[in-house]
């Protein structure tokens, strides 16, 4: 009993310790089973398989980055995957911005909620049945070269393109873009705006220099989740993509899922997380941390 | 499909299509013989099969293709026998491997495995020898499915056959009023954005089964035993293909909805694809063997090498091989009994459906179908310079990508 009460008053007067005590289990458990898989996945991408019996080799070496940086194929779908990603990315900064600025900073009480809900409605929905519907939507007897041609313009025939892809994409991130620049957008003190506005500034103006900056580090938080969503996704472009979309997450999935090549596998699954790496040291730059 | 992405299934398969490959390692000092007789026999090969079925052990847990545990004949026979079945619908050959090879540990009874998958379940291990004789309709079977090399290993049964179906040449009446006689059109660059073929890299047994005919100086006899030599003209025909392509199709319904939206005009598909579409009525379609033949799949009830339910396994097997059963599957599924008593009870269902089935084709005919087996190195002539499936695998993302 006074043991329990010595201990009590130990951590009452060592903060540093009953810190300590609280992170140390789910730290533990990040550091063995996250980290360690992603270790040992890295370790695995410098071992190579016997092309003939398809067995790990445990022989370092570089092969496989090699077979990806020389492969044209590869270089292909690695280029596409991120080039997919910036493009979402931007696009949906650029949908965001006005949306979340409306919502923030121009709409009432009462619309502000009807807009965030339907923001947030389409997450409700499944991935999938989203995607299906986009489907129905740009397909050749789809509804949406029905429509131009109603109107008397040409088809658009991008059902089973990559611009369909960078549609798809763009719509089904937009709500992670648009949540932290509301965010973001909605702490920005009223008090700056009068002072721009005291100073001479109009509205654009404001917004351009007033609002813009402190929103920057919210599109920032924004991109990390659209850039990473795409950089890692292989669904959608089973589904709407043609003939030349493969992502490096479907290479990755038939890689182990197909051809037994565990290695190769993990040298790819390595190249997203580089570039993840990369792409977060610049959203720190920017702020992006304190506006998650 | 996520389900075999996740890659623990990928550490534990690491057995299956490498022990293939290993044994045909281990063939390459042997001295060659005939028949691939020179590779080691499978892990199983000595495991005793029941030699009589005891009473039913009351469930039976199957991977199946989708509507192969139909409540048409299901439910009859869990009626009969008491064995309750609790199906998982597999979406490719690859996940049933991968399924397969995560429950050796006795958590499935039965899989049914088409031929590209065959070769692998039995070197992986994962699948047990089975005794025909316990199966009465096994005699009544067309002789190529009593021991097809797929599923049937010197002279060891690893399956007992079931269905069959030939991988047709899809195309749309209105543009193609004429039937095409060959497999050209789906490389043809006239049919550029049109054309829709499987996303699966057995694919490239189609491209060396055209130009065996095609090109008779490759000298290709086997589309699924190529040389370096031939793998690399066939991998050539179908990147020159790619452009054509307006997708590479992955499920059946992906292909049902390409045509009936127009996205597509011509393609590789089963029959079952032709009768969705012509029973749909959306657009006018019809589907042909084309004169350089087809490649084809043959389906194997094959039994797990822990099964926990053996009894309710054979009874199961029996019953989807009696005439009644075989008819019902082949008419529901669109595919080819291997039973021949099957015929009539398919006539009686569905008038004329048994000649539209080839359900009652000579033996002759399966001479124009090649059956789809997974493709290993060990050739048949015993030499081991065939491209194994790994590498298949390979060329086909560097095809598609």
């Amino acid at each position: 009993m006074r043991g329990a009460v010595r201990i009590q008053a130990l951590l009452w007067r060592v903060p540093w310790l009953r810190a300590w005590l609280l992170l140390t289990p789910p730290l533990a458990w990040f550091v063995l089973v996250y980290l360690a898989a992603l270790v040992l996945l890295l370790v695995t991408a410098f071992w190579t398989i016997d092309t003939f019996t398809t067995q790990i080799v445990q022989v370092w070496n570089l092969d496989n980055f090699r077979t990806i940086f020389t492969e044209p194929a590869y270089r292909r779908i690695i280029g596409r995957t991120v080039t997919m990603a910036v493009l979402v990315t931007v696009t949906d900064a650029l949908l965001a911005f006005p949306f979340a600025y409306y919502m923030a900073r121009v709409a009432s009480r009462r619309t502000q909620t009807l807009l965030f809900a339907a923001v947030l409605l389409p997450l409700w929905a499944s991935y999938l049945a989203r995607v299906y519907a986009w489907i129905l939507i740009l397909n050749h007897d789809g509804v949406l070269n029905w429509s131009l041609q109603s109107i008397g313009l040409p088809p658009a025939n991008i059902g089973y393109t990559n611009v369909a892809m960078w549609v798809v994409f763009s719509y089904i991130w937009l709500p992670f873009m648009i949540i932290p620049v509301y965010a973001a957008m909605e702490r920005v003190p009223e008090s700056l705006l009068e002072a721009a506005a005291d100073l001479g500034a109009r509205r654009w103006r404001a917004v351009r220099d007033v609002v813009l900056p402190l929103a920057l580090p919210g599109i920032a938080a924004g991109s990390i989740f659209t850039f990473s969503l795409t950089l890692g996704d292989f669904i959608t472009p089973i589904l709407v993509g043609g003939a030349g979309s493969s992502f490096i997450g479907n290479v990755v999935y038939s890689s182990v899922g197909i051809a037994n090549n565990v290695p190769f596998a993990a040298a790819l699954a390595m190249i997203p997380v580089a570039i993840m790496a990369v792409y977060l040291l610049g959203a720190k730059r920017l702020g992006a941390f304190e506006a998650l | 499909m996520s389900s075999s992405a996740g890659s623990p299934a990928g550490w534990v398969r690491l057995g299956t299509l490498a022990a293939a490959a290993a044994l045909a390692v281990s063939a390459c000092g042997a001295t060659s013989g005939g028949g691939g007789s020179t590779l080691k026999p499978p892990p199983t090969a000595d495991m005793k099969p029941l030699s009589a079925i005891g009473a039913g052990e009351g469930a039976l847990n199957l991977i199946a293709w989708e509507g192969y545990v139909d409540p048409t004949w299901k439910d009859q026979f869990q009626k009969d026998t008491g064995c309750v079945v609790n199906a998982k619908y597999a979406g490719s050959s690859d996940e049933m491997v991968t399924l397969m090879a995560n429950g050796g540990g006795g958590q499935w009874d039965m899989v049914s495995a088409s031929g590209d998958a065959d070769l692998r379940l039995i070197y992986g291990g994962d699948v047990r020898p089975m005794n025909p004789a316990l199966i009465p309709d096994f005699a009544n079977f067309q002789p190529y499915f009593q021991n097809p090399p797929y599923n049937t290993i010197g002279g060891v049964h690893y399956g007992i056959s079931l269905q069959w179906g030939p991988n047709t040449l899809l195309y749309n009446k209105k543009k193609f009023p004429n039937a095409p006689t060959s497999w050209n059109v789906i490389y043809d660059p006239a049919n550029k954005g049109l054309v829709t073929v499987p996303d699966n890299p057995i694919q490239i047994a189609d491209a060396a089964l055209y130009l065996s005919k095609t090109q008779p100086s490759l000298g290709i006899k086997d589309p699924y035993e190529l040389t370096q030599k031939q793998f690399d003209a066939a991998v050539a025909l179908l990147k020159q293909q790619r452009p054509l392509v307006k997708k590479y199709w992955a499920l059946a319904s992906d292909e049902i909805s390409l045509f009936e939206n127009g996205d597509a005009m011509v393609g590789a598909a089963w029959p079952y694809q032709t009768n969705t579409l012509v029973a749909d009525g959306k657009v006018q379609v019809a589907d042909t063997i084309p004169s350089e033949g087809a490649t084809g799949w043959g389906d194997t009830w094959m039994l797990a090498t822990n099964a926990p339910h053996p009894n309710c396994a054979y009874l199961w097997t029996k019953w989807v091989s009696t005439p009644k059963v075989q008819a019902q599957q082949a008419i529901s599924f669109g595919e080819t009994p291997v039973n021949t008593k099957a015929c009539a009870e398919m006539e009686a269902l569905q008038a004329g459906s048994c000649a539209q089935y080839h359900a009652d084709a000579p033996g002759s005919y399966f001479q124009s179908i090649k059956f789809w087996k997974t493709p290993i190195a060990t050739c048949d002539d015993g030499s081991t310079d065939c491209i194994p499936y790994a590498q298949w695998q390979t060329a086909w993302t560097s095809i598609t990508a």
